[in-house]
């Protein structure tokens, strides 16, 4: 025996006399470091990707010169590539295109192969068949995703969408770039231009500068058109991230979300075994060991569960990120990483992140209680029946009404890059300011419970009015596990009600016509146009054109949606938020931009802007807002005869189709495709199909968080298991003397029935009033300020309802499970222990 | 070596209560002294006030002329590590600990080399008569057999002053003989100063002298 060995035991035998416990404890961190760190790799293993990507396209470029995705004139290549300062200048035609028989498009890179060998180098390597394939109209080079993802090798043909026709070109090779895992398809720029019908257009320009060159100075000299920027290719970088980025971090607060509830659950096992313990501490105290040694042996105790528990949550995290991905995909099927295969590689920062955070969780959790213990009076504690003190002390109400009131506070704080960085602060404040107030909520609580008919019924109100701290020990998971469940269902439930009530306002018609998603090479020209509307049964057609528009460098592209609508009712095409003016004559003509667009631009009703359409400058009045939940960077719509007149582009990309009274919508359908050459290329559905398909990827969008949530909600459930227990074996000598004055095992099993569905109430109460508090928070602050969405309140009463009945029938079965011990014959011989 | 003055001791609350008044009390090297009293005189609250776990109101507790009254917490912590042994009457054994380790416990937290202390643990347990018992867990012992563990622990690291409230409360009588006559033997072989808190006649009568303590103070018993 050695002092080392004692202390080590002094830390380890009161975690081994609970071996249940301590595991619990130490699952609940290892649970959310898991999460935590599952969802973090994805997402950085992901967006890693996504900029290898992007970087290997843009290769060794210095600038580019990027305009919309529909092209600017190619004069300006060479101009550019005039310039003293340019080394070498790429021109690149730069679109995502829809391979026949394929729903998910290909990225086309269309290049000059002799400029892009000097820029991207990594595009044009290639075991060519022939030498000149690069130069070759109907050739194409695959990057080896691409390859896999068609099944198609050297020498297959495979069909591209051109407008609704096909243009058939041969497989020449495989890239060979190892940087380039993307699914890319390599052309020569000619031959896209003719064949994709864009001639004369380019979208962007790739520069080199010679050495020595300043960059900024040069980028700054540059006369571009309007609706062409420079940047550096890491804005671009930038501005793909971006568009990810608050759907990513909304996932690791989720994340979080389970590590924090379990946080609670440590500090619920260690409040209680600082109870159960009060005596061996005070002895301690008493022997001779400091305050701050108490403190510290109980940290360590804290320190050691959370150090074990992140070691296992970054094992259990890693595998869980590995089966994500293989299943999921690394976007976990929100869309936002297409065409990506991000293999998992371990994340030294983020591991040991999460791994301190586990460690970091759970000694917050201890502090509480350890620094009771350290304070605690020795010589009352060494008194048996001390153990209940703890409990009966009540706490200023001070303290918990600061930080609701700071919760409130934070509320009304701006993003942070786009971030809701302060909603997220202000929902955990509400968390922590309700549990901290947890102990007075069960007095007045308990105040209002009637006087009830038995006996161990009246004991249970008795014991828990006398310590409304266990309430706050017993609780604090539970209540956050059901708060942020609440609230998730809340927010989700009326997201997806306005989401739904979005689609049915956009979706009047009986028909929709789409070329393709994603798709920049299709589109219905103005004779597709015509042969539409002639087809019988058709009694009205409304086609709607996009475009790409570039707004600010850095920032991510808005969809220009011009199209058929009324100026002086809008909102019976567009759903309209806020006010609306009608332009008075001679004014500029309106536009309408969705809430994005309005809170990333600051464009205000009744303002004039100008937007690059048609590579000039045009004027338009700021007419309204409307609410556009598909389009997260943003839309304006334009009226259509407008665009018209600006471009000359009389394409369009969808359509939208009345019928006639009777007609048969299958027939229409059929007579289009049949009309149209390539109308097999046009995808055609009803409005319900497309609700169907909306609603069914945004279940999906969620489905991950409900999993998140459920995550949270068992470890609650686990943590009132766990404090039930403990606070039964603290009581044991209580439920001894009532079985020696004659109370039987099953009036002491009601009266902790009893005490587990009031406890359970007052949490679940709690916890379903945090959680529409919480909602408020994120349908008005989190989810405005990361998607830029607005919705309307709508409250699940049902699903509540029968949420909180299975949850207090879960919790009463808890309490009683838990409470076996004490009404067996230890508890009978623990009174023999002294008064 | 331990003086007492005017020790008084009010409990506040609902119902505050005067608990000691004016006590006092002088205590010499190796002297093994009894207070006996009735429920509620506050022998144990004199024991606390003694072993620096409570502050009095008023008056002054010194052990070789430190006062009290002058130290923090963890000064008194410190002091009542060095210089005290408790004995209890709930025993209050680690239930965790063997019975070697429950004994080492003061040596540990007085920084004993550990040679030093596996051997001052054995020989205590052989003093005590628990020789063969060193890796034994508290729950394999009788009342009896605990309270020698709790004796050995207080004596191991060679106090100035054992504290023993109630030590026999939880015995029979054999037990509590046995171990009544085992705590005065080792208190005396130790050369330390006892005070003994018992309400007990038998196990006042092992004392030098006893105390009565009451309303009016304390007051030596003829």
């Amino acid at each position: 025996m050695t002092a080392f060995s004692l202390r080590r035991r002094l830390l380890l035998a009161p975690l081994a006399e609970h071996k249940g416990r301590s595991l619990l404890s130490v699952m609940a961190i290892a649970l959310g470091v898991a999460l935590g760190y599952a969802v973090q790799l994805i997402n950085q293993v992901a967006v890693n990707e996504f900029s290898q990507a992007v970087r290997t396209l843009s290769g060794q470029a210095d600038l580019e010169i990027r305009g919309q995705r529909s092209g600017f004139d190619e004069s300006l290549y060479a101009v550019v590539a005039r310039m003293p300062e340019v080394a070498v200048a790429s021109p690149v035609l730069e679109l995502d295109v829809r391979i026949v028989d394929k729903r998910e498009s290909l990225k086309l890179m269309a290049v000059d192969v002799f400029r892009a060998a000097q820029v991207q180098p990594e595009l044009v390597l290639a075991d060519a068949g022939e030498a000149l394939d690069f130069l070759r109209p109907d050739r194409i080079f695959l990057s080896q995703p691409a390859s896999e993802w068609l099944n198609a090798k050297a020498g297959d043909m495979i069909g591209v969408q051109v407008g609704l026709s096909e243009v058939r070109l041969r497989v020449a090779g495989i890239v060979s770039g190892e940087s380039l895992r993307q699914r890319v398809g390599v052309v020569d720029i000619g031959a896209a231009q003719w064949r994709l019908d864009r001639l004369g257009q380019i979208n962007r320009i790739d520069l080199r500068l010679r050495p020595g060159a300043d960059i900024d100075a040069f980028a700054a000299r540059l006369q571009l058109p309007p609706g062409v920027v420079v940047e550096r290719p890491e804005a671009n970088i930038e501005r793909s991230a971006s568009m990810s980025r608050a759907y990513r971090v909304n996932l690791n607060v989720l994340a979080l979300v389970a590590l924090f509830t379990g946080g609670l659950l440590v500090f619920s096992t260690q409040a209680l075994a600082v109870v159960r313990r009060r005596s061996q501490l005070a002895l301690l105290r008493v022997l001779g060991m400091t305050g701050r040694q108490i403190l510290a042996g109980l940290l360590a105790e804290a320190l050691l569960v959370g150090a074990v528990g992140a070691l296992i949550g970054i094992a259990l995290g890693h595998v869980s990120a590995e089966l994500v991905i293989r299943h999921l995909g690394a976007d976990l099927g929100a869309g936002q990483f297409l065409g990506l295969r991000p293999e998992v590689r371990a994340d030294p920062l983020g591991l040991t992140l999460f791994a301190l955070l586990g460690i970091a969780t759970a000694a917050a959790g201890s502090l509480a209680p350890a620094f009771e213990a350290a304070r605690a009076s020795a010589a009352q504690a060494l008194r048996a029946g001390d153990e209940q003190r703890m409990f009966e002390h009540l706490q200023p109400v001070l303290p918990g009404v600061l930080v609701l009131t700071a919760a409130a506070i934070l509320t009304q704080a701006p993003p942070v890059r786009g971030l809701p960085l302060y909603g997220y602060a202000a929902i955990a404040c509400f968390l922590i300011g309700t549990i901290m107030l947890m102990p007075r909520l069960a007095v007045v609580f308990l105040r209002g419970v009637p006087r009830l008919p038995f006996a161990p019924a009246r004991l249970a109100v008795a014991q828990l009015a006398r310590a409304p701290g266990q309430a706050m020990v017993s609780l604090a998971a539970i209540v956050a596990s059901v708060s942020l469940m609440v609230s998730m269902v809340i927010m989700v439930t009326s997201f997806r009600i306005s989401l739904s009530g979005w689609l049915e306002h956009l979706l009047p018609a009986d028909l929709y016509m789409r070329t393709g998603l994603h798709n920049e090479a299709a589109f219905l020209s103005p004779e597709n146009q015509e042969s539409i509307r002639a087809v019988p049964g058709v009694r009205r057609a409304a086609f709607l054109r996009t475009q790409q528009l570039l707004l600010a460098a850095g920032r991510p592209r808005v969809l220009l949606m011009a199209r058929a609508i009324d100026r002086n009712d809008p909102q019976a095409t567009i759903p309209l938020v806020g006010p609306h003016i009608v332009p008075k004559s001679g004014d500029p003509p309106p536009a309408w931009v969705s809430e994005a667009v309005a809170d990333l631009y600051g464009y205000r009703v009744g303002t004039t802007v100008e937007l690059p359409i048609g590579g000039q400058r045009a004027r338009f009045t700021i007419a309204g807002t409307w609410r556009d939940y598909a389009r997260q960077q943003g839309s304006v719509v334009m009226e259509r005869e407008v665009y018209v007149r600006l471009t000359g582009d009389r394409n369009v990309n969808d359509g939208a189709l009345w019928l006639d009274p009777g007609a048969s919508v299958a027939s229409v359908k059929e007579a289009i495709q049949a009309r149209l050459p390539g109308g097999l290329n046009l995808e055609i559905a009803e409005p319900g199909q497309i609700m169907e398909t909306s609603l069914r990827v945004f279940d999906r969008t969620f489905a991950v968080t409900y999993g998140l949530e459920a995550v949270a909600v068992v470890i609650g459930l686990f943590g009132l298991s766990s404090s039930f227990g403990a606070l039964v074996l603290a009581r044991r000598r209580e439920f001894g003397m009532l079985r020696h004055v004659g109370m039987t095992r099953r009036q002491i099993g009601g009266m902790l029935a009893v005490e587990g569905a009031l406890v359970s109430a007052l949490g679940l109460a709690t916890g379903i009033a945090l959680g529409w508090l919480i909602s408020m928070v994120l349908i008005h602050v989190v989810n405005r300020q990361s998607f830029h969405w607005s919705m309307e309140l709508h409250l699940p009463w049902s699903t509540l309802g029968g949420f909180a009945a299975v949850m207090l029938g879960l919790a009463v079965l808890t309490a009683l499970a838990s409470g076996r011990r004490a009404m067996g014959e230890e508890a009978v011989r623990a009174v023999k222990e002294d008064w | 070596m331990l003086s007492v003055r005017n020790l008084s001791k009010t409990f506040s609350g609902p119902r505050s209560k005067i608990v000691l008044a004016g006590v006092g009390l002088d205590l010499r090297q190796g002297e093994y002294i009894a207070v006996m009293g009735e429920s509620g005189s506050g022998k144990s609250t004199l024991l606390n006030l003694i072993a620096g776990l409570e502050r009095p109101d008023s008056g002054s507790v010194a052990l070789d002329g430190v006062d009290f009254t002058a130290l923090d917490d963890d000064a008194l912590t410190l002091l009542r590590r060095r210089n005290m042994g408790f004995v209890f009457q709930a025993f209050h054994v680690l239930p965790y600990l063997t019975v070697a380790q429950n004994v080492a416990l003061p040596l540990m937290l007085t920084g004993v080399p550990d040679r030093e202390m596996a051997n001052r643990v054995e020989q205590m347990l052989d003093a005590v008569g628990l020789g063969g018992f060193a890796d034994s867990m508290p729950r394999e012992l009788s009342g009896g057999e605990t309270q020698r563990v709790a004796i050995a622990r207080a004596l191991v690291h060679r106090p100035r002053l054992v504290l023993a409230d109630e030590p026999t409360g939880n015995l029979d009588a054999e037990s509590a003989a046995q171990v009544l006559e085992l705590l005065r033997r080792r208190v005396k072989s130790e050369g330390a100063a006892a005070i003994l808190v018992t309400h007990s006649q038998q196990a006042a009568a092992t004392a030098d002298r006893i105390y009565m303590l009451s309303g009016r103070g304390l007051k030596e018993m003829a």
